[in-house]
């Protein structure tokens, strides 16, 4: 089992989607979340996912696909 | 005297061993070094720094290592001239304008110093091996302090990265990785490489120690300006880092009793292209939004900066602001602060000089005030963007005639 922490950026059309709920229930990984912050707006969520690293790989491409930004917690670390 | 206390998490302050660790474990907040103020204020004066080396190494006191400092991976960073600019200052309009010059640093940016304490941390903790993603300031910067104490040193670059671009770190003799992805994938996999290999990543997992090397520039400011603090500081922002540390150095300063009073309005300059900290800032928004970067100034090219809302926040609680400006701004600003005080900056000097311009015409900054602009690498390592602007060489035939007419020609 890998572990993996993520910084999600929402945009304004998926604050209404339960995008996080569905990571867990397509997908054969633990979602947490540590801190987030979300409004009509948008907003960002700092999770964990733990799982196997091919179903983390699936669980983060779907987020990309619908649209959220996936970056590690650190991100960007290319100066 | 124990100087450093632990490390602690900027957003929940739960505390942490002096290891190396980076993300808060609750809350994923990013972990930064606490020093005990109280001992450093017995510690640090005015006199003890003086009597310090010539180099960064001179506030060693205010620096999360513990090795003695005969043992500091030094190759010479820091204590970089602050100089008067006064013939900017007059094309500008203000009087009392300095220029903190870190062109000169021993491999021309200001990353020498975030990485001598990096490299330092790293040898302490143990590590045999260095590391950073990085296609400019930073690997070449890394490169040559590995050299300097003998340790493997890896870099990591995108494959697409021309050969040309990388040269400045590999005649130090890293070994380059260069990844077959996307921008996006390759900063994935370096976390990722971070995690697994149990090697020193400066910017990841030694990050807390890494950035502390940036407030070094303010306090040399400080010291070289008497101890006085400014009224502006204008700072280039890439992942916010610089900025943010700057601050926190002006506050630690005020906190042991270095100097009187903190009034220094700590300004902002990205370029158009990649603006995420201005943008926040002029939305009111409380975190910068990621943007895809677009702009010739590659050295502040990060479109997500980790320490992007810390930056904001130290904007704002100096009474600072964040200001952009275009590629071309830029390239008249490194023209322009080369042909008035003669120094020579990469496209993040000019962004800090575009910007400074900007403020002075917006009245943020006045005529009167003791102004100071961050200059953090040379143009020697961003020659391309000035080549096609500057000025025409004049072609004559080896007579002395020759030379008088094209001379008569130019009405220099």
């Amino acid at each position: 089992m890998a572990v993996r922490r993520y910084h999600l950026t929402f945009p304004k059309e998926l604050v209404t989607e339960p995008v996080i709920y569905y990571l867990g229930k397509d997908f054969n990984v633990i979602t947490n979340i540590r801190r987030a912050n979300v409004d009509q707006d948008g907003g960002w969520v700092d999770l964990e996912i733990e799982g196997d690293e091919e179903e983390i790989e699936r669980a983060v491409e779907s987020l990309k696909r619908k649209g959220v930004g996936v970056d590690p917690i650190e991100r960007q670390v290319i100066e | 005297m124990r100087r450093i206390k632990a490390l602690r998490c900027r957003e929940c302050g739960s505390e942490y061993p002096i290891e190396p660790l980076h993300v808060c474990e609750y809350c994923f907040g990013p972990l930064e070094v606490e020093y005990d103020y109280d001992a450093l204020s017995k510690l640090v004066t005015h006199e003890s720094i003086a009597k310090g080396p010539t180099s960064l190494w001179r506030y060693y006191d205010l620096l999360p290592v513990d090795s003695p400092l005969h043992e500091c991976v030094d190759l010479g960073g820091g204590f970089t001239p602050l100089v008067e600019a006064t013939r900017l200052g007059e094309k500008l309009g203000v009087r009392r304008l300095y220029i903190k010059n870190d062109t000169v640093n021993p491999t021309w940016s200001f990353k020498d110093r975030v990485v001598s304490v990096a490299v330092t941390k790293a040898k302490e903790f143990g590590f045999d091996t260095v590391a950073c993603a990085s296609t400019g300031n930073l690997a070449n910067s890394l490169a040559a302090h590995a050299a300097k104490v003998g340790m493997r040193c890896f870099v990591f670059v995108p494959a697409d990265i021309e050969l040309s671009k990388v040269v400045g770190s590999l005649v130090y003799g890293p070994q380059l990785v260069a990844v077959e992805g996307n921008y996006d994938e390759v900063n994935r996999l370096c976390v990722e490489v971070a995690s697994r290999f149990g090697w020193a990543f400066v910017n990841i997992n030694i990050r807390p120690y890494y950035s502390e090397g940036s407030k070094t520039i303010a306090l040399e400011v400080l010291e070289q300006l008497n101890w006085k603090a400014p009224e502006h500081i204008v700072v280039p922002v890439a992942s916010g880092s610089l900025l943010t540390k700057v601050w926190k150095g002006i506050k630690e300063c005020y906190r042991i009793g270095l100097i009187e009073s903190v009034r220094t309005k700590v300004h902002g300059a990205q370029p158009s292209g990649c603006a995420p900290v201005v943008n926040a800032f002029k939305l009111g928004a409380s975190m910068p939004k990621p943007v895809k970067p677009q702009t010739i100034v590659k050295s502040l090219a990060i479109g997500n900066p980790a320490d992007g809302i810390y930056a904001l926040r130290a904007i704002r609680e100096s009474g600072g602001v964040a200001e952009e400006v275009t590629d071309e701004e830029v390239v008249e600003a490194i023209k322009l602060l080369a042909e008035t005080e003669g120094i020579w900056a990469e496209t993040a000097g000019g962004v800090t000089i575009a910007v400074l311009k900007k403020l002075i015409r917006q009245g943020i900054i006045k005529r009167d005030e003791l102004t100071v602009a961050l200059v953090t690498g040379s143009g020697i390592k961003t020659s391309e963007v000035v080549c096609e602007s500057l000025r025409e060489p004049i072609r004559i035939q080896p007579r002395l005639k020759a030379f008088e007419e094209a001379l008569q020609k130019l009405q220099l």
